[in-house]
């Protein structure tokens, strides 16, 4: 029987539909941002990631905040880390300090090049990639031991995910790369936005085997610019169908730009109602950052949270 | 091999400016294949600087060549230069067309003579297709797993030198870094799937043992 430490784990077990979201710690040194949009999304979400210097920006070490949101506003924290920042022992020094806050679900992450970052001189680190940090993860727990077999006194409480996208192409690469994870131990995964169902449905029906549980990515979009954005730049490639971009920007001539975001709102729900009809999924993730007051309206409107 | 790129003359011409003769020593070993410092680009760098340093030093530059086979074995440096440095007058420098081994190389041998590199060491890789196109394709990190990658080197030829990639950046086969350098990772992916050989690919590589490469490297023989 598997063990199991956090609320997170538990609902993504129990085949309920869980949904999570995202905020950043960002670029500052007051917390009343994170815990003020924690605290709307409180009693809509099971959990919230925060961010570990998203995009290679500097920003407020995301363990502060995902400590504050679980003591302050009483709602699960996914911890995430990458490994472009920090070599070994730091990150292992971080998940140790993780664990004795209460933090109990981590989401490893290789982490966007510093180039991409605004800190673009900074010497990128690299010592683990997001196998090697499940890996890693995977010794605390199982093993009570560090990297290099140290012993670790105390029990270590985690439950690992990792990021996937379903976009990617070639499909059957990122099912190999998953399966790589999947065979060192992974608890959950939360993949990048998607827009294409049918890419999303076959991507599921792949993973399915894994049994792994899967949180879908939402992202509703804000402008035209930032769906040119996804179409063109973002890393890791998001493919959205011309149909919803036709929505979009019918929507932009229509009732300008409140008009996009209402009009990505309802495809968001859209969106989650047929995975959770269609689908496997355990649930969905959604981001939005800098503008998570729609997260709750989007919920409201698919209906699946009482 | 070593890639390599020759310094702007200007830069060339003020490190000579001091001395009365400078002998020009080019390699026929990376750099003569590359065609940055070899004989023939030894002998440019001569007119070049005796040209230069009549017009903007305003002094007559006593210049010789002589080209090594390859400026990295001791032995060659030791025996081509001993004559030359001894006909040379008054103030002496040597400008190595080599790499930094090259240069180092002739330092030690002759540590009196100050040695100037006329060239910037860039890395180790080769030219592509395209000529005049040099990639970094190795970085010899002393554990040498192109067998497991199919040829290709992921602590090289990724940006990230990730062991299990590739990243969630790549797109379309492209880098994240680069749009327009292929993602390693997927190169790596498509060989082996080729060679049929995915379960490399599956293949999770624990983290690098960096004592290996913790500078300065000596490596004793066995
Ligand atoms: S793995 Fe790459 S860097 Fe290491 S020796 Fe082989 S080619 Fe060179
Ligand atoms: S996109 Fe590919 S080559 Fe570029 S950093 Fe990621 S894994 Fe490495």
């Amino acid at each position: 029987m598997k063990r199991i430490y956090s609320r997170l784990m538990e609902e993504l077990l129990s085949g309920k539909f869980v949904f999570t979201a995202e905020i950043e710690a960002g670029k500052t040194t007051s917390l009343d941002k994170v815990i003020e949009a924690a605290k709307m999304l409180k009693n809509y979400v099971t959990a919230i990631n925060i961010t570990d210097n998203p995009g290679a920006c500097a920003h407020m070490n995301p363990l502060v905040p995902a400590y504050v949101i679980q003591r302050d506003v009483g709602v699960e924290a996914v911890y995430q880390i990458t490994c472009r920042d920090r070599n070994r022992i730091a990150i292992i020094s971080d998940l140790l300090a993780a664990a004795a806050l209460g933090i109990r679900n981590v989401l490893a992450l290789t982490g966007d090049h510093v180039t991409m970052g605004d800190n673009p001189e900074a010497k990128p680190v690299f010592d683990l990639d997001s196998a090697s940090l499940v890996y890693l993860i995977r010794r605390m727990v199982d093993e009570g031991v560090d990297l290099a077999g140290n012993k670790i006194e105390g029990e270590v409480k985690f439950h690992v995910g990792i990021a996937a996208n379903p976009n990617a192409m070639p499909l059957e690469l990122e099912i190999l790369k998953i399966e790589r994870k999947v065979r060192l131990g992974i608890d959950f995964i939360q993949t990048q936005c998607v827009f294409d169902m049918e890419l999303t449905k076959e991507f599921l029906r792949e993973v399915k085997k894994f049994n792994v549980p899967v949180l879908v990515g939402i992202c509703p979009i804000r402008s035209i610019g930032m769906m040119k954005w996804y179409i063109k730049e973002c890393p890791g490639g998001i493919k959205i169908p011309m149909e919803i971009q036709e929505r979009l920007l019918t929507a932009r001539e229509r009732r300008g730009k409140k008009g996009v975001l209402e009009e990505s709102i309802e495809i968001s729900a859209e969106l989650i109602k047929e995975i959770r009809k269609t689908t496997s999924a355990a649930g969905v993730h959604i981001m939005a950052i800098g503008f998570e007051w729609v997260i709750p309206q989007i919920i409201e409107r698919t209906g699946l949270k009482c | 091999m070593i890639v390599l790129k020759q310094k702007p003359l200007e830069w060339i011409l003020d490190a000579v400016k001091n001395y009365d003769s400078v002998l020009i020593v080019g390699c026929n070993g990376c750099s003569g294949i590359y065609q940055v410092g070899g004989e023939k680009q030894a002998e440019a760098m001569k007119l070049l600087l005796e040209m230069a340093s009549e017009i903007k030093l305003k002094k007559n530059l006593e210049v010789e060549t002589c080209t090594v086979l390859r400026q990295c074995d001791r032995d060659l440096v030791a025996s081509s230069l001993r004559p030359l440095i001894r006909r040379m007058k008054g103030h002496k420098a040597i400008l190595s067309m080599a790499c930094g081994v090259g240069v180092q190389t002739i330092s030690e041998i002759f540590p009196e003579i100050p040695v100037i590199p006329g060239c910037d060491t860039l890395f180790i890789g080769m030219r592509t297709k395209e000529f005049g196109e040099f990639y970094e394709f190795c970085r010899a990190c002393g554990d040498c797993i192109l067998f497991e990658t199919g040829g290709i080197c992921p602590v090289t030829r990724c940006a990230k030198g990730l062991l299990n990639g590739p990243c969630g950046g790549m797109r379309e086969g492209k880098c994240e870094v680069d749009p327009e350098r292929d993602c390693a990772w997927v190169l790596i992916y498509e060989r082996l799937k080729a060679q049929g050989r995915l379960d490399l690919f599956i293949k999770f590589r624990p983290p690098r043992d960096h004592r290996i490469t913790i500078g300065p490297r000596v490596w004793r023989g066995e």
